[in-house]
């Protein structure tokens, strides 16, 4: 009998600590959703903020506040974006350079990596050495300047895709994927009579779209992101991304602004409403490719975890 | 003999090698000639010299470097603001990695995850142009802050220097929170759940289960996540910068990189800068060094333990 009741306290005893546990783990879930769905809202709504200020007439631009949508929704800032032929070049550079850079830079990216795939390729050592050393060491701003200007590329449209033409970092991903492809497929080509760029291109090419479709679009971000080489090696506007127009516009609204608050002369808003239409101009393709982008993040963040 | 036997090779590899030599002229062209490049920081280079002919001057422009006030104001900016970003912008997405390892799979965690990618992929203009207007004297911010009582009446903190070290790191661990998570969540899917679930039979709680389990496991790839954060603290953001920076918060915004492009591309002073460069790439490398040795240590005392 005693052993009996002893051996029910325990029990009980044991299911108080289990529900204790309970009860504790169900307080850091809670705690967690409510901490995750605020630090969502915090990544979110700021860049919903701006996409309500853009399509707010000029007169409520300076008075948005929290709203979720426009207090009086118009197209006026967009209209004056579109109105400037400059933009308009701008953008359309933008799309020139993603697209020549990114089909540029697959192919011979994956050509180096097809030729450095084959263990028996003579010189293969050195070419590794040299294309490693190009990870770790570069020579900096001002000589890579020096040797765009004397190849000729400053205020060139080519600065843009010849300097990206090729990465190492990709030629490794390529080249570890033209790897599994089973090698009975190019022996069974090559029996046929195939050559090495026949093999190449009707064989390795189709196999091998995801990972080329990785590298594609995150070459691609970059391509579309990029105002550094603009800022750097451009200086004729007509050959301006549209990053880089953006950049120009905000650097004149901010200028304006600050003398605004320093001075106290009152400028025109049409500036602040630029600067907000283009910004979600510029951002709409990177919006639109974003569910592709997030199928291929891991292999993505792996090219990225070596890179930085 | 041995040459004609390479020769031979060489030419019935021919289709071969002629798919690989484009890349090696360019990774010669665009890496190893601006390495060679580098030789101007000993020099003194103007723009009618050619990188050879220019008069050799020895470490005379590191020696103006370290006389430099400016330079050393651009150290001291890029220190604080890499320091703080290794503060919270490292700890950051650990942090938020483990809360997000710790819901159960379905559509909010599908949420979170989408769109705290997401900034990651605007460029530092788009982020800069929105980050403008929301620190606006009418935007967000002071809305808020107005809102709430803590302010007055609206601040412009873009022309506040002694704001700049906190709008730089905020804005930056912002962006970039989300994605710094891809790489934490992927070593704690490949955490064998068997772990989980005997620390659960054995009473172990949430944090217990966290602290006893998840980050002892995470040591690795956090230290060389932490090597590899140490290796770029000298090189703090040249977009942000070049977009935040105005002449009236300057004194606390310019960081080694955006002092390098000024004083190289925007006054011409080609040498110097690439010496203030140089100087900067050594320092990072050593700083790899000594931090690759002490979390090595660190990951050999887990291994005693």
């Amino acid at each position: 009998m005693k052993t009996i009741a002893n051996v029910s306290e325990v029990n009980t005893n044991l299911s108080n600590k289990k529900n204790k546990k309970i009860k504790e783990n169900r307080v850091f879930n809670i705690v967690n959703i409510i901490f995750l769905t605020v630090f969502t809202i915090i990544i979110i709504y700021p860049i919903w903020n701006i996409v309500v200020k853009s399509f707010s007439s000029p007169d409520t631009i300076s008075h948005v506040g929290l709203r979720l949508w426009p207090e009086e929704f118009s197209l006026v800032n967009y209209k004056l974006v579109f109105n400037d032929p400059t933009i308009w070049n701008s953008f359309l550079i933008s799309i020139l350079k993603t697209v020549v850079g990114v089909v540029t830079h697959v192919l011979l990216t994956a050509m180096v990596a097809y030729g450095m795939s084959k263990q028996n390729l003579i010189g293969r050592n050195f070419y590794t050495i040299l294309g490693v050393g190009t990870m770790f060491f570069s020579g900096g701003m001002i000589p890579t300047y020096l040797l765009m200007r004397s190849l000729g590329l400053l205020d060139s449209f080519w600065v843009y895709i010849i300097p990206s033409l090729f990465s190492y970092y990709d030629m490794l991903i390529l080249m570890n994927f033209f790897r599994e492809i089973p090698n009975s497929l190019e022996e069974s080509a090559k029996i046929d009579g195939a050559g090495v760029w026949t093999i190449f291109s009707r064989i390795v090419l189709p196999l091998s779209t995801p990972v080329l479709a990785t590298i594609a679009l995150f070459n691609g971000v970059y391509q579309w992101n990029d105002y550094m080489t603009a800022k750097l090696y451009i200086s004729n506007e007509a050959l301006y991304p549209i990053q880089m127009k953006l950049y120009e516009i905000i650097v004149q609204t901010q200028a304006a602004a600050n003398m605004q608050s320093t001075t106290s002369v009152v400028i025109p808003t049409t500036s602040e409403s630029i600067q907000l239409a283009t910004i979600v101009i510029a951002t709409v393709p990177i919006v639109l490719v974003y569910p592709f982008l997030q199928k291929y993040f891991i292999s993505g963040m792996m090219i990225g975890a070596v890179k930085e | 003999m041995k040459n004609n036997h390479f020769g031979k090779g060489f030419r019935a590899q021919l289709p071969l090698q002629m798919m690989v030599i484009p890349g090696i002229i360019f990774m010669i062209v665009f890496c190893y000639i601006p390495i060679y490049g580098i030789v101007i920081a000993f020099k003194s280079y103007s723009v009618t010299d050619t990188i050879a002919s220019a008069p050799w001057v020895g470490l005379e422009n590191f020696k103006i470097a370290f006389e430099d006030k400016f330079f050393w104001e651009s150290v001291v900016n890029t220190l604080a603001i890499s320091f703080l970003k290794l503060l919270i912008g490292f700890t950051a997405p650990i942090i938020l990695s483990i809360l997000i390892f710790e819901l159960k799979n379905g559509w909010f965690k599908k949420v979170v995850q989408t769109i705290s990618y997401l900034p990651h992929f605007l460029s530092w203009i788009v982020v800069g142009g929105m980050l403008l207007s929301w620190l606006s004297t009418s935007g967000i911010l002071n809305d808020i802050l107005v809102g709430v009582g803590i302010l007055d009446q609206p601040r412009n903190f873009m022309i506040e220097a002694k704001s700049y070290w906190f709008i730089a790191v905020l804005s930056d661990v912002w962006k970039e929170v989300g994605w710094g998570t891809i790489i934490y969540l992927a070593t704690m899917s490949g955490i064998d759940p068997t772990y989980y679930e005997a620390a659960k039979i054995d009473g172990a709680s949430k944090l217990q289960q966290i602290f006893h389990i998840t980050l002892p496991l995470m040591k690795f790839i956090i230290s060389l996540m932490f090597i590899l954060a140490v290796g770029g603290i000298l090189g703090s953001n040249l977009d942000q910068t070049l977009v935040l920076i105005n002449p009236l918060n300057s004194s606390h915004a310019e960081v080694i990189n955006s002092y390098v492009y000024k004083v190289g591309l925007a006054q011409g002073d080609f040498s110097y800068a690439t010496a203030v460069g140089l100087a900067v790439s050594i320092v990072s490398l050593i700083l790899v060094v000594i931090t690759n040795h002490f979390t090595k240590k660190m990951n050999d005392n887990k291994s005693v333990f």
